[in-house]
């Protein structure tokens, strides 16, 4: 690991202005703020990752931050609020399943006791070729050298949103949630406050895999909220892996529906594990709005949510894999008692 | 039985000592280009000075900013019962408790530990060496092999009994996920669990 300074965060602002630096750094700005630090030090022991200062808001946890606070319109989630205490909340048990399973169904007990919301939904890729930087070419590492997954070695990668520049799949589970939910996403930023739709927090690599997010270096995600609607209730995530517990989700689905009987009102529908960024399966929502939901209707929903599906030599299987997952998330959801 | 501390010499005394041996050859060939190491090194040397509250006890260290809690644990203050594995949050050897909840040592600078309540798998047993009842139940119940993962399964254990995630066998499983065992002695350390679940809740 390189050398860094470490500073203890006790004011919000004066974190965000320490940590704002010139708008081309992205991810890999020089100044970095840290929460569990459950992939920060990952990536710095790696040397992925090299922040001449490390800033430490978990003391910022004791204000709003750390807070989960549940009304009837809505749900607000801290970015300090810690995966596992979020995972067992009761009334995010209750009333966003979605969210708790996605929380729950990932990492380990350990890491969900450490990291917490906000860093959650800007985990990096597993991508080896980027976590490994005996390889040249990464074009998230290192902009212009270049993908090795493309032609290497590509069973885990994404077959939704990649480019000719990137094919790294998204490995979070909790964004999928939240991007099913229509959820916001409040920021700090040197400038004040700010807030933008989930659905535009991350980007597809395109030509720029480097650039992330909407994020400008410096700003920080201090909460998500994520509106109340009679879909909320009945929502789940499913996750399917290499091993049944504490691995990156293969293929994974976020399902919420608002029903009338048999009859889809609306649904919303996210895919994890198979996407280069948490991906919401528009077409696949319209086809089941207004229809009744059975297993015929779930495989169409599907179908069309993977027909633009991209494969590369070892993750084919994804596209059926996906399919599969999602129709059985979807008959999952329509099954829950509520 | 020798305890071979009194004798002046120990196993952990012998490693350390051969390791700077054999390691100052390929140091020595590497010194060109390590202009980046040589700089860490006069970093690491200002330090930062922490007091961290471990088992009840302070212990005031100089560390540089990335050591990890660890690497602390083990190189500086001798308390080497938190194992490294892969050193990066992978395999669960090196769970600690910090403030009550399963944490992985490797992954926490030590910097970041303090005013936190940090318990390692020497805090457990009490002061007339009765063992936890979570030790316990892994001798009676065999629940290891090689025990290199056990004080990491073992502060993993008593923190699921805690948190509520010891009901039944399939919840200590999932519990238990970021514990690996390359013994592969998962049938008796869920049993061990198991037993010890009822004896804690017993008090």
């Amino acid at each position: 690991m390189r050398p860094f300074t470490y500073t203890l965060a006790d004011d919000a602002p004066a974190a965000v202005r320490q940590a704002t630096v010139p708008a081309d750094a992205h991810v890999r700005a020089p100044v970095q703020l840290m929460g569990g630090g459950t992939t920060l030090l990952d990536l710095m022991k790696l040397d992925v990752m090299r922040p001449d200062a490390v800033i430490d808001i978990t003391p910022l946890a004791t204000a709003r931050y750390g807070n989960i606070e549940a009304s009837t319109t809505e749900l607000r989630l801290g970015a300090l609020v810690r995966m596992s205490d979020a995972a067992e909340d009761p009334a995010v048990v209750r009333y966003y399943p979605v969210i708790a399973q996605s929380l729950g169904l990932a990492a380990s007990q350990q890491l969900r006791n450490m990291a917490r919301l906000g860093g959650n939904a800007l985990q990096r890729t597993r991508c080896n070729y980027f976590r490994d930087t005996s390889y040249a070419q990464c074009n998230k590492r290192n902009p212009g050298s270049g993908c090795a997954a493309i032609d290497g070695f590509n069973r885990l990668h994404a077959v939704l949103g990649t480019s000719d520049h990137c094919i790294a799949s998204y490995p979070g589970d909790f964004a999928q949630a939240l991007i099913a939910l229509d959820a916001t996403v409040e920021i700090l930023s040197a400038g004040g406050a700010r807030s933008m739709r989930f659905a535009d927090l991350h980007r597809l690599p395109g030509s720029t895999p480097h650039i992330e997010t909407s994020l400008a270096p410096g700003e920080m995600i201090t909460a998500y909220v994520i509106p109340a609607g009679p879909w909320t209730r009945r929502s789940t995530y499913t996750k399917v892996r290499d091993r049944e517990s504490y691995a990156f989700a293969l293929a994974s689905a976020a399902v919420a529906l608002d029903m009338d009987g048999a009859t889809v009102r609306s649904a919303r529908i996210a895919l994890g594990g198979v996407a280069t960024v948490p991906w919401r399966a528009t077409e696949a929502e319209a086809l089941l709005s207004g229809k009744p939901l059975d297993e015929t209707s779930a495989t169409r929903a599907a179908e069309a949510a993977f027909a633009g599906a991209k494969t590369h030599e070892h993750n084919a299987y994804k596209v059926p894999l996906g399919k599969a997952t999602l129709v059985r998330a979807l008959l999952t959801a329509q099954a829950m008692e509520l | 039985m020798i305890d071979g501390n009194e004798t002046g010499f120990s196993r952990r005394t012998f490693l350390a000592s051969g390791t700077v041996a054999t390691a100052a050859v390929p140091l020595a060939a590497q010194a060109k280009g390590r202009t980046m190491d040589q700089a860490a090194a006069v970093r690491a040397e200002t330090g930062v000075p922490i007091t961290l509250r471990i088992n009840g006890g302070n212990h005031r260290v100089t560390v540089d900013p990335r050591t990890t809690l660890l690497d602390t644990l083990r190189e500086r203050l001798g308390l080497t019962g938190a194992k490294k594995g892969c050193d990066q949050g992978q395999c669960g050897a090196c769970t600690v408790h910090v403030d009550g909840r399963a944490t992985l040592s490797c992954l926490t600078l030590a910097v970041a530990a303090q005013g936190r309540d940090i318990t390692t798998i020497e805090g457990l047993a009490a002061a007339d060496g009765t063992l936890h009842p979570m030790q316990a139940a892994f001798v009676d119940n065999d629940a290891f092999q090689c025990g290199y993962c056990t004080p990491g399964q073992i502060m993993s254990a008593i923190a699921i009994v805690h948190d509520g995630h010891a009901n039944d066998a399939n919840t200590i499983r999932e519990a238990m996920s970021g514990n690996l065992c390359r013994c592969a002695a998962y049938p008796n350390i869920v049993a061990a669990i198991e037993q010890a679940a009822v004896q804690m809740k017993r008090g």
